[in-house]
């Protein structure tokens, strides 16, 4: 009897890359970014081996989780443009070992952060995970269009692991770095979803353009970035961030601010997506605007953080502590 | 007619492409496992008074 391709496809064994592919190395490679700066920030003596395995740790907990939010979303996934080819819903790789992937990883990463670090990183380790597959993704992606406010919390956290794996302790400082990219995901995940809301629609995910409608998210993107910006600039005070990191918080925070107005007062959301299956940036041009501020907001993300990590390696002067 | 318990060239690959993978993962963990070792060791061996 002749298969069919989907069987043939299904009995095939999986290429490694495609166990790659679920731990999502984009989400990764950031994720790892922003874990090294808050293991520098720290500015404590933790032993270079170690302080490598902190991050290599925090990079496999991310791809744990990616593993099981592509396992538990794979049915939404195969209805998106820009997710149907991941390897679960393309059929390349079973649901189960993809979950069986995220729990292996899971448990490993955390353990081996608390045997070698410290328990306080493997802890919080954990509770990202948790918080990103369990809380975001079974609950609040299908329930609320405040999935990705809430659920940002779990990307947000690398940083304060990492100052947590190099000082056994998670001070003001470090939270202010958990603070910056909490409040950047709105702005951030509402401009695409502005252009993509059509393939959210069609799977059910209720996205803020979704459920409340592009005017509303343009307004909210206004809100979330008038108070995203000034929250750049509190690493000043606290002593973190100095001359240089001011000079682009606030410059990229300018920029940040005239992008989301733009948003606020086009059209993006309001036309029909026409976005060829490849082309994530090729937008209508009613919807430019808010690829203008999707684009720009991981620009200002990286500099605020590569900026900290500069002056810190550098060992340039903070501008004295205020708070 | 191609038996169909025969495995195809391209499924071998992928196969072999899984296997290789997971062998080097399994070797990078034994290495970790002995740095990790030399290092935690090593600090306490060094604070101990001889």
């Amino acid at each position: 009897m002749a298969m069919s391709p989907a069987a043939t496809r299904a009995a095939m064994p999986a290429r490694w890359q495609d166990y790659l592919q679920l731990m999502k190395p984009r989400v990764m490679s950031l994720v790892v970014f922003t874990a090294i700066t808050g293991l520098i920030c720290a500015n404590a003596p933790i032993n270079p081996i170690l302080g490598a395995i902190a991050v290599f740790c925090i990079a496999v907990g991310a791809g744990a989780s990616a593993s099981l939010n592509m396992w538990f979303d794979a049915d939404i996934d195969g209805m998106m443009r820009r997710t149907r080819g991941r390897p679960v819903p393309a059929g390349r790789v079973q649901a189960a070992d993809a979950l069986a992937l995220g729990v292996v990883l899971s448990l490993f990463s955390v353990m081996l952060l608390g045997m070698t670090v410290n328990w306080l990183a493997a802890g919080l380790l954990a509770f990202t995970i948790f918080f990103y597959a369990v809380v975001y993704t079974m609950w609040l992606k299908r329930s609320t269009p405040q999935n990705i406010v809430i659920g940002g919390l779990a990307g947000a956290l690398p940083p304060v692991i990492g100052w947590a794996a190099a000082t056994g302790a998670v001070p003001l400082n470090a939270w202010l770095l958990c603070a910056i990219i909490f409040m950047w995901t709105p702005a951030h995940f509402w401009a695409l979803s502005l252009y993509t809301s059509e393939d959210y629609a069609k799977a059910g995910v209720p996205m803020m353009p979704v459920t409340a409608g592009p005017a509303s998210t343009r307004k909210q993107i206004l809100i979330y970035s008038l108070l995203f910006v000034p929250i750049c600039l509190l690493p000043v005070l606290t002593g973190l961030g100095g001359a240089i990191y001011l000079a682009v918080a606030a410059l990229g925070g300018l920029v940040f601010l005239v992008l989301a107005w733009r948003v606020f007062k086009s059209r993006a959301g309001e036309a029909p997506d026409e976005r060829q299956d490849d082309g994530l940036y090729d937008v209508k041009a009613g919807s430019k605007d808010a690829r203008n501020l999707f684009a720009f907001s991981i620009l200002y993300l990286t500099l605020l953080f590569a900026t900290l990590l500069a002056e810190h390696l550098l060992g340039l002067p903070a501008m004295g502590a205020v708070l | 007619m191609s038996d169909p318990n025969l495995e195809s060239p391209e499924a071998a690959r992928a196969r072999r492409g899984r296997n290789i993978a997971l062998a080097l993962g399994l070797g990078l963990f034994v290495l970790l496992v002995f740095i990790v070792t030399l290092v935690r060791l090593g600090a306490n061996v060094a604070q101990q008074p001889f």
